[in-house]
């Protein structure tokens, strides 16, 4: 049996599963605890088809669903195979996770839930594996209306309607564009199979326009800039296992089409494909961080951060398309090699913090950072948890954010040898930006963690938070699991991934590493650069006992507990700790002009202050909103021919047809 | 014996346009569907011929899926719901019935203009009707437009798919089969629908009449 009648089986099983939700559909206890458990199963089951599909051959399948001469095309090949792996991977802990995360009566129904989310995970895996254009956009469609319909779930909230309604329609702009876009690569054929656009050679102008196409609708599903404003919106509305699935997996499948697209499709020629994708991603990921460091609401912040990660995958693919163009197959591996580690990596640590914002919600009913605080006493696990994906969120070693950052600075400071003049200069000046991203990404990551679990419960209701139940640890320490050992082990990733970069650019590093040794990775030579993260491990680890070892010795073990210093003060609250806003102020400072921003400050003599601030992104004002007019007036303008008499409305079709029949005779 | 048969053609193709017009011209709604029952029934018998002379043999079955459905059913549900709605003798005036029967010339003129080219073209044995086809669909389209109650509007619409249905007659031989019978159990719900939709609107304003349906404007 091939590999890939086993995935489709765990597709159908996904399936059933959601169709075993209608039946119970009130019935929370079982879904809960049937249904999603079922689900995680199969979801890591996919995750190892989807490794012995990525280390065998690509296999083909042709399902006889659709239309009548018109049926889906399958093929599982390494970049499908990898993308498959994420989403088994990430289902399964985030399945294991809602099992112990629904509760009686929030909306939706729970069974209604169940069909969703597992339609939700069926289609991404369809969407992956799909081979023609036909199936790949039935399966879009299907993940873009049933993760908006996760999204509103909680649909008597106007806000979450909203939400929800900005997405359908930023999901809908960019579908258009895919569409059109394959409607351009199977030039004028008529066959819309993946194989018949490889094998068409398109001039360049129509290739440029397939690539722009492909940036656009993919870039509106990944939230790239301008078209990023439903995430930060969509994010918080929906249940923390939807955001983390959305975030994590959902993104990702945009990076997945535009993998195919570009370079697997079009064989990525020109090189402005690359410098646009690389300024595209570098604005975006810039953006979102800037963003994320002055967001008060925690699934805001990580929605901005999301929008910063999915700007780093952009840098990396453009830097591989730049390579690929001028022939560097072995940069190009790298670049794409350091873009699908991140995307592995941001998949595992941004499902880890969504769902344990989760477990905050739900043990507090608080999501704004002000009100929030000290929960790492009540709540350790998620604590400590949430700093595994914290860390690697920040990029720092041993952890996986790292491997893939360095990856991509490693890639970028082989740019000095590209054969053009300008960008041999220009691009290691954005190398510069992905720095200041990557710092400002640590900067959001502390501000994140230290004030919703370090300092003091700044609510006196935060006394009664209570730990997350054992079901929600069990997906989160997978998750975090996954954080370190991405973190620990890059060789033996490396070595998986390398199958797609062949696939794709068909070049590879894996064996430049494996030379190497398994302990430290060098992709290039040992003597340029090399990363020993188990030797980096056992240092610090080593540095922390000994320290730890000799504060012992030094103060014989005594541990005093004393209010901290009162610095003079009659009294000290836990209102007095440095805020989100306070936190964040220093960048709405110095990043001023990326905001709008509208500030109330208290007079002196108020005896109840007030302090409010509300940051508002300037796309919304300089282009939806102006949009969203134009429209309108185009409404109004149309709303005349609105005259309520049928004989009109017949009218204007007769005049129509009476014109169309005289345009077509002469 | 075979020319006389394409004669026939021809001749049915004359009745569907003759009893085109007298739609335009009836007032009654009874009589209209009298009308529209004939005018099925010379569908069926001109798709009938065509099929003999061709050899296309699927046209039998379409003259067949005619005949029950436009000659039986639908008239027998559309006297069902005049009867339920007691509108037979409704007697309807939107427009001046001689300025429409001139408009009629007028577009049948413009039909047969329209046509001539495309019959050259065409190796149809039955490619002369086209043009009358053609007439007849935008004969039961002014039908539409200038009747002001439901009933005879709705009579239109399927008077108008007769012409479409004979037009593809005409000119290819028929449609493949698959669209045929999408389209005859298109016409089928419609008329399912619009009979609901009959009843609704009379329950709401005590009438058929559509004008009453301007209310519904948005503002």
């Amino acid at each position: 049996m091939l590999v890939l009648d086993w995935i489709l089986i765990v597709i159908a099983g996904w399936l059933a599963l959601g169709v075993a939700g209608i039946g119970a559909l009130r019935n929370t206890a079982f879904v809960a605890r049937v249904l999603f458990p079922a689900g995680a199963v199969l979801a890591v089951a996919l995750a190892g088809f989807a490794v012995a599909g990525l280390l065998g051959t690509p296999e083909t399948a042709v399902l006889a669903l659709g239309l009548p001469d018109l049926p889906f095309h399958l093929r599982l090949d390494g970049l499908s195979a990898f993308f498959l792996l994420v989403i088994g991977a990430i289902a399964f802990g985030i399945s294991i996770f809602a099992a112990g995360y629904f509760r009686h009566g929030e909306g939706t129904p729970p069974g209604l839930m169940c069909l969703e989310y597992h339609l939700f995970l069926a289609s991404m895996a369809l969407v992956v594996l799909a081979d023609d254009a036909y199936a790949f956009m039935v399966m879009w469609e299907t993940m873009a209306l049933s993760s908006f319909f996760l999204v509103t779930a909680n649909h008597r909230v106007p806000a979450i309607r909203e939400a929800g309604f900005l997405y359908l329609l930023i999901a809908h702009i960019g579908a258009l564009g895919i569409l059109l876009c394959f409607g351009v690569l199977q030039a004028n054929t008529g066959d819309y199979t993946f194989a018949n656009m490889r094998a068409q050679s398109l001039s360049p102008l129509w290739a440029s326009a397939a690539f722009l196409l492909a940036t656009v609708g993919f870039g509106a599903k990944a939230g790239i800039l301008p078209l990023h404003v439903w995430l930060p919106e969509a994010h918080p509305a929906a249940p923390s296992p939807v955001s983390a699935l959305m975030s994590a997996v959902m993104l990702k499948t945009a990076i997945y089409g535009l993998l195919r697209v570009s370079f697997d499709l079009l064989g990525a020629q020109q090189w402005w494909w690359g410098v646009l994708l690389m300024a595209v991603g570098l604005a975006t990921a810039l953006y979102g961080v800037v963003f994320s460091a002055v967001q008060t609401d925690m699934k805001r912040l990580l929605a901005y951060s999301s929008i910063e990660n999915i700007g780093l995958l952009f840098v990396g693919i453009g830097l591989g398309v730049l390579f690929n163009a001028y022939g560097m197959k072995a940069l190009s591996a790298l670049a794409l090699t350091a873009a699908l580690y991140h995307v592995l990596g941001h998949a595992f640590f941004k499902s880890l913090l969504f769902l344990a914002t989760g477990s905050v919600l739900h043990a507090t009913g608080e999501r704004s950072l002000g009100k929030l605080g000290g929960l790492m006493r009540r709540m350790p696990w998620v604590a400590w948890l949430s700093l595994v994906g914290v860390l690697a969120s920040s990029g720092l070693p041993p952890f996986s954010g790292f491997v893939s950052e360095w990856l991509l600075l490693q890639s970028f400071l082989f740019t000095t040898g590209l054969p053009d003049s300008f960008l041999n200069m220009l691009v290691p000046v954005l190398a510069a930006g992905i720095a200041l991203v990557a710092a400002l990404a640590g900067y959001t990551m502390v501000k994140f963690f230290g004030v919703i679990f370090l300092g003091q419960p700044r609510e006196p209701k935060l006394a009664d938070a209570h730990p997350a139940s054992p079901l929600e640890r069990a997906g989160l320490v997978w998750l975090g699991a996954g954080c370190v050992l991405l973190g620990l082990f890059p060789v033996q990733v490396i070595g998986l991934i390398d199958r797609v970069t062949r696939l794709l650019v068909g070049g590879g590093i894996a064996d430049t590493v494996r030379a190497n040794g398994w302990l430290l990775l060098s992709p290039s030579s040992i003597d340029r650069a090399s990363y020993g993260p188990l030797v980096f491990l056992g240092v610090v680890s080593l540095a922390v006992l000994l320290t730890a070892v000799l504060v012992r010795k030094l103060y014989h073990g005594r541990l005093r507990r004393a209010p901290a210093w009162d610095c003079g003060f009659p009294a000290q609250t836990a209102r007095m700790q440095d805020t989100a806003e306070g936190f964040g102020q220093p960048i709405r400072q110095i990043f001023e002009p990326f905001f709008r921003m509208r500030r109330e400050l208290p007079s002196p003599f108020d005896a109840k202050p007030h302090y409010r601030v509300t940051i508002e992104d300037h796309f919304w004002h300089w282009l939806y909103l102006p949009v969203a007019r134009l429209t309108s007036l185009i409404a109004r303008g149309v709303g005349r021919l609105q005259q309520g008499r049928i004989a009109i409305y017949l009218l204007y079709s007769f005049v129509t047809l009476m014109v169309l029949l005289l345009v077509v005779k002469s | 014996m075979t020319s006389l048969l394409s004669q026939s053609i021809n001749l049915f193709a004359v009745v569907l346009l003759v009893l085109a017009f007298a739609m335009i011209a009836q007032r009654r709604i009874l009589t209209l569907i009298h009308l529209f029952t004939l005018q099925g029934a010379a569908l069926a018998a001109a798709t009938l011929i065509v099929g003999y002379l061709t050899g296309q043999h699927h046209l039998y079955f379409s003259a067949a899926l005619t005949f029950v459905l436009k000659v039986v059913l639908i008239p027998i549900l559309l006297h069902r719901v005049i009867l339920r709605l007691n509108v037979r003798w409704d007697v309807e005036t939107l427009f001046n019935i001689p300025t429409t029967m001139l408009i009629g010339i007028v577009l049948v003129i413009f039909a047969f203009n329209l046509a001539a080219p495309i019959a050259g073209l065409s190796t149809s044995i039955a490619r002369g009707t086209l043009g009358i086809a053609l007439a007849c669909v935008l004969l039961s389209f002014l039908m539409m437009i200038v009747r002001a109650k439901a009933v005879p509007q709705v009579i239109g619409f399927l008077s108008m798919e007769n012409g479409l249905f004979f037009a593809a007659t005409a000119a290819t031989s028929g449609m493949p089969m698959i669209v045929e019978l999408g389209i005859a159990f298109d016409v089928l719900v419609g008329i399912l629908i619009l009979g609901v939709f009959m009843f609704q609107i009379r329950e709401q304003f005590d009438s058929l009449d559509i004008r009453h349906l301007e209310k519904l404007k948005e503002d």
